[in-house]
């Protein structure tokens, strides 16, 4: 981990309350940008504090990538206006680079370069930093310094990526799509190096469609669909807006015939949201959701009222509610419907 | 990390040496292939001693009268078999004793025959009794820097220096950029620049591996000679890869995958292999179409080269090909800087 620097103290004090035009590390208004095919961004305002931890979550396609390609100076927007660290790529794009650290998605590096080649070639393209040996502590790649790059696992790749992020002393971190295809261990270890850059302060801007990365990792989070941000907030507050912590979800069957016509049994939703502590109710192929205040004594209820209407269980579970439901909740879909 | 290992360029320049180095393939075509291409050319093309012709003769007197001369070598056969080794090119030529004289039967459209025609009239005349009216000496010329490998080397110089300067930009550029890695790099704050000279840097250094080892082994193995300024010969290998550096940068500049750059590699390259006079004269081809080939920088550089190493030409007698190789480093360089696609 990296050990505490001037800039940590200055970012955590900063924290996520003292934000405005000038304190934001990130400011976003009004962009827009059109692809010959599909509006990727279409009229997006954000807000980034210093220090902050800030999730782009969202399905793919939703202009996810087109953003923060924007935010990093590769991609021009249409419309809108972008500042970074009170600076814009038009005037202050040299500048710029030499202050933010960058993973793309899905960069190869050269398989016969060694990991440490590479991390010195980009430490040389920046004039301050941290040394090569530091960045490849942090990414827990000692024992693979001298190994070739095409021999790296899909994690340590990542990993290698993020060093190469990291090699700068970015004031400002943008990861795209950090974990995507990792397997669960690959990237529980990303997040916990994410997790210490976090206490590091530095600010990072970070994209997935995974809601559990975003809850695990972010202290805001902006759900995106379609190029808008259709909700903003800290992960709780967002789980909030769906009604309730908790998330029922049942199959039915009318008791007759078997399971597999289970889904077609007809319920009466009315019933079910008449429960006082029931805030809502979908179906989405023959699977309820019902989202629920208070658990304990929702269940008993909802049991009740289904055996009432002559319907057996064929499924029954709960969870707590997560940023999907909420994106659920937002657009109808689930967020991994591609 | 001191100074040097700190910057930019140099570190670049090292990345693309030690990546053209470890890739076994790269290291075959540009230092081993031409090296081959040269064994195999010399032996094919080597300057053997005079042919001995294969004559026939229908009596053992003739025959005897024939191998007299050192230029052939005469057998003893009836007429039908000598008929039939003609026909399958066992002998080039038969001598039949006739009762007035002596006939020759040979094919008068076959070189070959037509010198044996004269060897065995000679050898025939001789042993009866002619003599010569004026006395003849042979002064026999051998000479280095007219063979045939004398002449392909240069040839083969300059297509190699074509091959690597093309493949080497072409495809490393066209590979980072189909696999992110040139966005990434665009993305940090490289000097574009840098990324760019650091190719030519790392081509020049090749370059004088490349160029040492091939000449080395055609002057130790075959004698090659070198009658011009060694200094000169290196400028002109310099121009001659920076034109192709230029060349590929330009082929590079747009392809996104690795087959549209072969297929436009191979489309710039083609022509030169054929015209450009690497295994025979570029002058062979009609006057119409000589401007082109003469424009074309493979050619001016093989021409320049040749110059050098066989003509023992000057640098100031071939302003009209180094003129061609600058202008070959200007245009394209300059375009490809333009129309570069660094994503």
């Amino acid at each position: 981990m990296p050990e505490g620097r001037e800039s940590v103290a200055q970012g955590v004090a900063g924290g996520t309350a003292g934000r405005g035009a000038s304190g934001s590390t990130l400011l976003l208004r009004g962009l827009r940008k059109a692809f010959t095919d599909v509006q990727a961004v279409d009229g997006l305002d954000l807000e980034v504090a210093r220090g902050e931890c800030f999730g782009l979550l969202g399905p793919n396609g939703a202009g996810k990538t087109t953003t923060i390609e924007i935010c990093e100076g590769l991609t021009a927007p249409d419309e809108g206006t972008v500042e970074l660290l009170g600076l814009n790529w038009r005037t202050g794009a040299n500048e710029l680079r030499q202050r933010i650290g960058i993973q793309l998605q899905e960069t190869q590096f050269p398989d016969k370069l060694t990991v440490e080649e590479t991390l010195t070639l980009f430490r040389s393209f920046f004039r301050r930093g941290i040394p090569v040996e530091e960045s490849i502590r942090t990414a827990q790649l000692e024992e693979k310094r001298h190994a070739r790059v095409g021999g790296l696992s899909g994690g340590q790749k990542q990993r290698l990526a993020m060093a190469c992020a990291l090699v700068g002393d970015p004031e400002l971190l943008f990861l795209d799509e950090p974990t995507t295809g990792l397997d669960p261990q690959a990237r529980r270890h990303l997040w916990d190096l994410v997790d210490g850059l976090k206490q590091a302060g530095r600010t990072i801007i970070l994209t997935t469609h995974y809601m559990e990365e975003a809850e695990r990792l972010c202290d805001r989070v902006a759900i995106m669909d379609h190029g808008r941000v259709i909700a903003l907030g800290t992960p709780q507050q967002l789980i909030a807006t769906v009604g309730g912590e908790d998330i029922v979800e049942f199959a039915v069957s009318t008791g007759e015939t078997g399971s597999q016509e289970a889904g077609h049994a007809v319920v009466d939703a009315a019933e079910l949201t008449a429960i006082p502590s029931v805030q809502s109710h979908r179906v989405d192929d023959g699977l309820h959701q019902l989202s629920v205040s208070e658990l304990h004594t929702a269940v008993p209820r909802i049991f009740a009222a289904l055996r009432a209407q002559g319907l057996h269980l064929s499924e029954f579970r709960t969870h707590s509610a997560t940023l999907e439901d909420v994106f659920v909740r937002l657009t109808g879909r689930n967020l991994r419907d591609e | 990390m001191n100074k040097l290992e700190l910057s930019s360029l140099y570190q670049l320049t090292l990345v693309r040496f030690r990546l053209v180095l470890r890739e076994p393939e790269a290291i075959f075509w540009i230092f081993i292939f031409p090296i081959l291409l040269a064994v195999g050319l010399g032996i094919a093309f080597r300057n053997r001693p005079a042919d001995v012709l294969q004559v026939g003769a229908t009596n053992p007197q003739l025959t005897q009268a024939l191998a007299a001369d050192k230029g052939l070598t005469a057998a003893t056969m009836d007429e039908a078999a000598g008929t039939h080794a003609l026909a399958t090119g066992g002998i080039l030529l038969l001598a039949i004793q006739e009762p007035g004289g002596v006939a020759y039967k040979y094919d008068d459209t076959n070189p070959d025959a037509r010198s044996a025609r004269l060897l065995a009239d000679q050898a025939i005349q001789a042993a009866a009794g002619r003599r010569d009216a004026v006395h003849a000496a042979n002064r026999l010329v051998h000479e280095t820097g007219s063979r045939y490998i004398d002449f392909v080397v240069p040839g083969l110089l300059g297509m190699n220096l074509m091959g690597s300067a093309m493949w080497g930009l072409g495809f490393s550029i066209v590979e980072a950029r189909q696999k992110k890695l040139l966005k990434r790099m665009v993305a940090s704050p490289m000097k574009r620049w840098q990324y760019l000279v650091s190719f030519l840097l790392s081509r020049l250094a090749m370059l004088v591996i490349e160029v040492a080892a091939f000449l080395g082994f055609a002057r130790l193995a075959f004698g090659v000679p070198f009658r011009g300024s060694l200094a000169e010969l290196g400028v002109l290998c310099v121009l001659t890869s920076l034109a192709f550096s230029a060349l590929g940068l330009l082929v590079a500049s747009r392809a996104k995958t690795m087959e549209a750059v072969s297929g436009l590699m191979n489309l710039v390259m083609l022509p030169m292999w054929i015209l450009s006079g690497v295994f025979f004269s570029a002058s062979r081809f009609p006057a119409v179409i000589q401007p082109v080939v003469r424009a074309l920088p493979l050619t001016a550089a093989i021409d320049a080269m040749r110059g050098n190493m066989l003509q023992g030409m000057n640098a100031g007698q071939m302003m009209a090909q180094v003129g061609i190789l600058l202008a070959w480093i200007v245009v394209p360089f300059t375009i490809s800087l333009r129309i570069f696609r660094w994503r």
